[in-house]
């Protein structure tokens, strides 16, 4: 089975987040970055499926030139290639344009005789969270797509010709789904662990095979006006104490919350 | 007109995050272009959600019930919600999983922009959150129907002066492209601890980060738990490290929790981790580090080896038990 799987380069923010002069996005000049834990496990996920029926990974992104080092980091852990669609103004385009763009590409490979039996992605991407880029696509593409997955068994092989098995959480409990291929799945972090580069992963990535696009002009554009911060709030810790001295105090507060079984 | 798509737990009560998305629908109706306010259930329909829907100012409900909408299917359901959505206005849904996943859906069927975690509307447009929570996006969706998902906590369900609901029932087919995605089983998880109901239910959760320092390390907080009668919930580094399963994880990827208090041990306060206990009424840090974000944000903290302090406090607890 060959997978795409589509991933994101995002801002690795642990602490303080500062704006843009145009508080139109996010100030990562002095940030590394990194791709969300869900499309690490998409990565991972991927990776298994196409090991255990014999297929190939893809990763692709669309965003700066610079994300050629999170197309690398998936290559690194297992992925075959990249494709690059180089945008240098990612946050002009909104969910609509990168669905539309990335499913031109996948006609466009499909032209060129590479057929991707399935589409892998991230839940939700980390920084804008829009929740719309999977479905968006599978319709763009006229596929069938299932959202918060977290585990996949292959039943079928290549060439579109399959069925998978998808299991993610619903309100009610683990709900398995089966769908034929070619289809489009948005997975969860949760159902798989990924895995770290082997010193041959780095090796690999480095001579990764990247195609490249360039991105056309985003058609409904990003409906953000801008960001904003909420305010700073100033501390209003009470230190209880230090070491086991402050225990009493701190259970007088949970047996005045009344939480504390009798 | 404003149409919320409400979900029902197994008792058939209103969820909790549903009363607070028609909350929301009903104090920001002039924003939304939202005078009238209905409800859509889909499954059956008890008389107690009648009876909330009615308080909380619902003035109409479409019931829909039928052998193609039994199972879910995001595709299918959305289409029966689509076939009910008014021409201008606002369709919205509560932020869970099932709530973005149908919004998405109707907003593509119907050809519209969709926002994802709305926390307010006002003239200028909407607010939703973006990172976890850790900040704010302004956007304008344009278009004749907005298509929308609440963010959990943005606003307190607020019951209102009751109305008396006129109910129309549906039984909508579904097309048989729309039910290729269909829950084929549900296995209710009993032994294996994927069930998170504990973790978000919780009236105390006991929180532990990196700070435990090892698999071993949860002796004290696991005891704290018990006494509490509470849940623990951990840092994603704690994961990560396979020292606990995922679905202990609490934060942006992990459940957001609502608890009467929280008492984060050994965890840094990263926004990601943040973002789950936003809901938490009282927070609590145990931490070595008086510097460290979670003890910032704290309303008490204790500076210190979590292990010492956990232990001391379960000391005392047993101590005052007698
Ligand atoms: C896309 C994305 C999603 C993420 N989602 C989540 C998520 O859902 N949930 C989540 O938690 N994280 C998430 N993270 C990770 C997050 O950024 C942090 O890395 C993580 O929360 C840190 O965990 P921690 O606080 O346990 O560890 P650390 O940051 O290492 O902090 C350990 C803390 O323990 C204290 N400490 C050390 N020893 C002791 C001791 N003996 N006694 C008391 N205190 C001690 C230290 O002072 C420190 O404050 C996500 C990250 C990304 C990029
Ligand atoms: N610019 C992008 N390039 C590649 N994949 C993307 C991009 N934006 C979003 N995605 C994918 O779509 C998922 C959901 O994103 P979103 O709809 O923006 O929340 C992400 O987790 C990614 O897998």
């Amino acid at each position: 089975m060959d997978i795409l799987v589509c991933i994101k380069r995002i801002p690795d923010i642990s602490g303080q987040i500062t704006l843009n002069e145009s508080g139109t996005n996010i100030d990562d000049s002095s940030l590394g970055h990194t791709t969300s834990a869900h499309e690490e496990c998409a990565v991972e996920l991927a990776i298994q499926t196409a090991a255990a029926t014999g297929g190939t990974v893809t990763v692709l992104t669309l965003g700066p030139a610079e994300a050629v080092e999170q197309l690398r980091a998936a290559v690194g852990v297992g992925a075959n290639d990249g494709i690059l669609i180089e945008a240098d103004n990612p946050e002009a385009f909104g969910p609509e344009d990168i669905a539309s763009i990335i499913g031109d590409v996948i006609r466009d490979r499909a032209e060129e005789g590479q057929n991707f039996d399935l589409v892998l992605l991230g839940n939700d991407a980390a920084d804008t969270g829009d929740f719309q880029v999977p479905i968006r696509l599978a319709y763009d593409l006229e596929y069938p797509v299932l959202t918060g997955i977290q585990t996949l068994s292959a039943t079928g092989g290549s060439g579109g010709s399959g069925a998978i098995e998808a299991h993610g959480i619903g309100p009610a409990g683990t709900e398995a789904f089966s769908l034929e291929l070619p289809a489009v799945i948005a997975v969860q972090e949760g159902g798989i662990d990924p895995r770290y580069p082997s010193i041959t992963g780095r090796m690999k990535a480095k001579k990764a095979r990247i195609a490249e696009y360039v991105a056309p002009e985003p058609g409904a554009g990003n409906p953000r006006i801008g960001l904003e911060l909420p305010p700073e709030k100033a501390s209003a810790v009470t230190i209880l104490g230090e070491g086991r001295d402050a225990a009493g105090a701190l259970v007088d507060i949970l047996e005045e919350i009344g939480v504390i079984r009798s | 007109m404003t149409l919320v798509y409400v979900e029902t737990d197994e008792s058939g009560q209103v969820q909790l995050t549903s009363a607070e998305a028609l909350t929301f629908a009903r104090t920001n109706a002039d924003v939304l272009a939202g005078s009238v306010l209905e409800a859509a259930v889909i499954g059956s329909l008890t008389e107690s959600a009648h009876k909330q829907l009615a308080a909380l100012g619902v003035d109409r409900i479409h019931h829909l019930e039928s052998a193609d909408l039994e199972a879910y299917s995001a595709a299918a359901w959305a289409q029966a919600l689509v076939d009910i959505a008014p021409e201008t206005g606002t369709v919205l849904a509560s932020g869970t999983p099932r709530g973005m996943e149908l919004m998405t859906h109707v907003a593509v069927r119907i050809g519209e922009r969709m926002a994802a975690n709305v926390v307010a509307a006002d003239d200028e447009g909407l607010l939703r959150q973006v990172l976890g929570g850790a900040a704010f996006e302004r956007l304008r969706l344009g278009g004749d129907l907005q298509v929308l998902t609440v963010a959990g906590h943005a606003c307190n369900p607020e019951e209102t002066t009751p109305t008396t609901p006129e109910v129309l029932t549906h039984s909508p087919e579904a097309a048989e492209e729309d039910l290729r995605t269909r829950v084929l089983r549900t296995e209710v998880e009993t032994t294996d601890g994927n069930d998170t109901t504990g973790l978000t239910q919780a009236r105390a959760v006991v929180g532990a980060g990196r700070g435990v320092g090892s698999e071993n390390g949860f002796g004290e907080v696991l005891e704290l738990v018990d006494h509490l009668g509470g849940a623990l919930g951990v840092s994603r580094v704690v994961t990560g490290l396979g020292w606990r399963p995922h679905s202990e994880q609490v934060g942006q990827t992990g459940s957001r929790i609502t608890p009467d208090v929280y008492i984060a041990c050994g965890i840094s306060g990263a926004i990601q981790h943040m973002a789950g206990i936003e809901g938490a009424k009282t927070l609590i840090a145990i931490n070595t580090d008086e510097e460290s974000t979670m003890v910032q944000r704290a309303d008490y903290a204790i500076i210190g080896d979590l292990h010492e302090v956990v232990g001391a406090v379960n000391e005392e607890i047993r101590n005052r038990r007698g």
